[in-house]
């Protein structure tokens, strides 16, 4: 199978999951990349994406899987999609790779915290988040249930950003079962609501196997 | 990004509308740009991203050097509260500025009901609703469209109407924008040199005069003001600008698909339609450049359906060959295409055939009255034989599912008219059953009416919109009439048409209605999410004005109208030429076959009509 690693970041970030399989479709076209369509009643262009990104997050290790019609060349393809994506999606490289995106287990990403009253010290978000158990409310569609996100962080970091600013970097489990940036956020607002943050931007930065080595 | 836009953007609906950053989006270097134009949009980005005009005329200015125009919508509702709660003012997409910021704004005026949207944005922006409030020369609050064929309810608000088409004339106001600016012109100054423009019409320097049971008894115009303003066009479309690289929406929007605009005007003359007149005279594109930039605006979007647009496609004379050439490209790479607004032909139903050869998806056909007699009356010129012969191709063809529109209210309708709507429905139910190739499927028939609105420059103008309460009772009479089962009827709300028909024909003092319509709350009221008939009722009566006035009178053969200063071409005398065949029951030909001499054809200079 043929794949892309891309970044999207900037405006692009607010291109939700449905409408970027849409631009994705329409960029290869345009860049005049012929990929194998689906079978049966309906075809369309096959893409599968890896872990779909939230609305609103930054991301610089997006896979996205394909299979070309004309297997030659995949080394221009980065330089032939960029030329026709939108500003903030940029193909970073393009390979062919066989791993099924079941085997991401863990992601590492960065949570931006801005406090715009009272600042407070990185030191007291990373005490907070080593504590034992972190058991929080999740809501899905029908009932809520009490979950414990601890075993889903394999590790995180907290350094002080500028004033009022706090940067949270981790290592959190991708799937089966994941756990979503905004869910740190959650335990915080559920479980010491002094430290909830005013404002926070995502950044996802890479996807790991169980071993803790880079997945592409 | 804005901060306060960044925190706004994860509490709403859609974010992807307020950013920018499509495909294709026009980004210029401020220190080469001296004129900046945002062409603001008074409805949501979906609907505007969708608009052909849009994209013509966005191109069509960004190709000029030293001119960067870019776009503003309309928010929806969850947007605007956050915006005034953060107190971020109405900005443009490419480059994020606030619209103060920009040397003109050109609304985009398609639709009546978009007024009050225009006035919320501008106080979005910060920016007095009222012409005469603002002083500066810039920005320029300019609007262009169809709705400004009657420019006078909107007058109070604007410093200036686009007439006609912009491709040229919107370029002409902002190079003489350009001089103003250079030159340190004040905006009167500014304003008395626009008038001079053709196609531009400054609503200030007219000052209208009523009578006392108040008609308009005579507009005086300022000196150097032309006492007509003469709508613009573009003579030759092949010369004119083509957007083959138009902004692709990162987000899904109405039509999102490449539309091919074949040819602008309508050779018909159905008497109810606004634009078969306002648009005249038909020109075309040639089959071979609609052929090159059908395949290069499919290229370069990426877009894998095209539609074909105009006001009736099948009266385009290189169709044939049109449609040949673009199926032979467009169906190996899987690309669609679509045929909208085809009549009720035999060719046109072979064409729709081979054009959905997999997709049977509706088919809607548009007798817009139900009985010959006012068929007749309105030029609609298909008969019922035609129509159930488009019928039966269709069913045979195995399409199972038939739309069928029809207005209720048009002039001289009888009871008699309303119940040949249900029997008209019955023999295209009883065609199916002689028909359908596949009758296990079963048949879905839907009837829709809406309610007819009279339109500025139409040989309607004079003619008395029916009340609420008149049309609600020939629903009721229609829905007792359609008996089977298999015919659905669905009508449309009367309210929006009662006050789309005031605001269309309205005259100057309808401003302060729209005015205050916008200060207690109203906007987007195309959207049912907004309209409010109590809101613009109360409005009317705070103005001392009657929408009845306007809507449900029949004027004077001799009235002076407030949109007779605006020269869309076609002449007073044949509307009112037509009116009188109306009512006599008599059709009058299209243009191939007989010129009957509308006036239209003085707008062109080198050619003549549908040439
Ligand atoms: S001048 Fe004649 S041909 Fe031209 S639009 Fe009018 S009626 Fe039609």
């Amino acid at each position: 199978m043929n794949r892309i690693l891309f970044a999207k970041e900037g405006r692009a970030v607010y291109i939700s999951h449905l409408d970027l399989m849409r631009t994705m479709q329409r960029a290869f076209i345009r860049a005049g990349v012929k990929i194998r369509h689906t079978e049966g009643f309906n075809p369309h262009p096959y893409m599968n994406f890896a872990l779909p990104l939230g609305l609103g997050m930054e991301s610089r290790c997006e896979l996205m899987e394909f299979s070309l019609i004309e297997p030659d060349g995949p080394e221009e393809l980065p330089a032939r999609l960029n030329a026709v994506l939108p500003e903030g999606i940029r193909v970073l490289r393009a390979y062919e790779s066989d791993l099924k995106f079941k085997y991401i287990k863990w992601l590492d990403m960065e949570a931006h915290l801005f406090y715009y009253n009272e600042a407070h010290p990185a030191a007291a978000i990373e005490t907070f988040f080593s504590a034992p158990a972190l058991v929080i409310e999740k809501k899905t569609k029908r009932q809520t249930a009490n979950v414990d996100i601890k075993p889903l962080i394999a590790s995180l970091k907290a350094a002080d950003a500028a004033k009022g600013e706090v940067l949270v970097s981790a290592r959190i489990a991708a799937q089966d079962p994941g756990l979503s940036p905004p869910q740190l956020i959650s335990a915080l607002e559920q479980l010491d609501s002094a430290l909830k943050p005013d404002f926070v931007r995502f950044k996802r930065l890479e996807v790991f196997d169980k071993d803790m080595a880079v997945f592409r | 990004m804005d901060a306060r836009l960044e925190r706004i953007l994860p509490q709403v609906q859609k974010p992807a509308r307020y950013t920018g950053g499509e495909y294709r989006e026009v980004i210029k270097d401020r220190a080469e740009v001296d004129i900046r134009m945002a062409f603001c949009f008074p409805d949501t980005y979906e609907i505007g991203m969708s608009n052909l005009g849009l994209q013509i005329l966005y191109g069509a200015i960004n190709a000029q050097e030293g001119m960067w125009c870019e776009r503003c919508f309309a928010p929806w509702g969850d947007m605007e509260e956050q915006m005034r709660r953060e107190k971020l003012p109405l900005y443009a997409l490419e480059s994020g500025d606030p619209l103060t910021e920009f040397d003109a704004l050109g609304f985009s005026l398609g639709y009546e009901m978009a007024y009050t949207s225009v006035l919320n944005m501008l106080d979005l922006a910060g920016i007095p609703v009222r012409s005469a409030d603002r002083r500066s020369l810039t920005p320029l609050v300019f609007a262009g469209g169809t709705s400004c064929i009657n420019p006078e309810p909107m007058a109070d608000f604007l410093d200036l109407c686009a007439i006609g088409e912009g491709e040229e004339l919107d370029v002409e106001i902002l190079k003489l924008l350009r001089r103003a600016k250079k030159e340190g012109w004040d905006k009167p100054r500014f304003l008395q040199n626009a008038a001079k423009i053709p196609g531009v019409y400054v609503p200030s320097l007219y000052t209208p005069v009523y009578n006392g049971d108040g008609t308009l008894a005579r507009v005086d115009a300022a000196q150097g003001a032309p006492e007509k303003v003469t709508k613009r066009i573009i003579e030759d479309l092949d010369r004119a600008f083509y957007p083959t690289h138009a902004i692709v929406p990162s987000t899904e929007i109405v039509h999102d698909r490449v539309v091919l605009e074949l040819f602008r005007g309508c050779v018909r003359g159905c008497r109810f339609c606004q634009a078969g007149f306002a648009y005249r005279p038909v020109r075309r594109h040639s089959t071979q450049f609609l052929l090159e930039k059908a395949r290069a605006a499919l290229e370069d979007s990426g877009y894998e359906e095209i539609t074909l647009s105009s006001l009736s496609t099948s009266d385009f004379k290189g169709l044939p060959e049109l449609a040949d050439g673009l199926l032979e490209w467009c169906e190996p790479r899987k690309i669609s295409l679509s045929l909208p607004s085809l009549r009720a032909d035999n060719f046109s139903m072979g064409l729709m055939e081979r054009v959905q050869k997999v997709r049977k998806s509706g088919l809607t056909f548009a007798p817009e009255a139900g009985s010959q007699r006012l068929r007749d009356v309105i030029n609609k010129n298909v008969t019922e034989e035609a129509l159930l012969n488009s019928c039966r191709i269709a069913f045979e063809g195995g399409w199972n599912n038939l739309k069928l529109y029809f207005m209720l209210g048009l002039p001289t309708e009888t009871d008699e008219d309303v119940t040949a709507i249900a029997r008209l429905a019955e023999k295209v139910l009883h065609t199916w059953r002689e028909y359908a190739v596949n009758k296990a499927r079963g048949v879905r028939i839907t009837v829709s009416t809406s309610m007819f609105v009279p339109k500025p420059h139409t040989p309607f103008e004079w003619e008395a919109q029916v009340s609420i309460d008149e049309y609600l009772r020939r629903v009721k009479l229609l829905r007792e009439s359609i008996t089977s089962k298999s015919i659905t009827y669905n009508w449309h709300e009367p309210h929006v048409s009662l006050i789309e028909a005031a605001l269309s024909r309205g005259d100057r003092r309808v401003g302060a209605v729209i005015e205050r319509v916008w200060r207690s709350g109203g906007k987007l009221d195309s959207w049912t999410d907004y309209f409010s008939m109590e809101r613009w009722l109360e409005a009317f009566s705070a103005c001392g004005l009657d929408p009845g006035f306007y809507a449900l009178r029949t004027r004077g053969e001799d009235e002076l109208f407030p949109w007779d200063v605006i020269d869309v071409g076609v002449e007073k005398r044949y509307l009112a030429r037509e009116r009188g065949e109306a009512y006599a029951g008599r059709v009058t030909p299209d243009c191939r076959a007989r010129c009957m001499g509308c006036g239209a054809n003085r707008l062109l200079e080198r050619r003549g009509c549908d040439e």
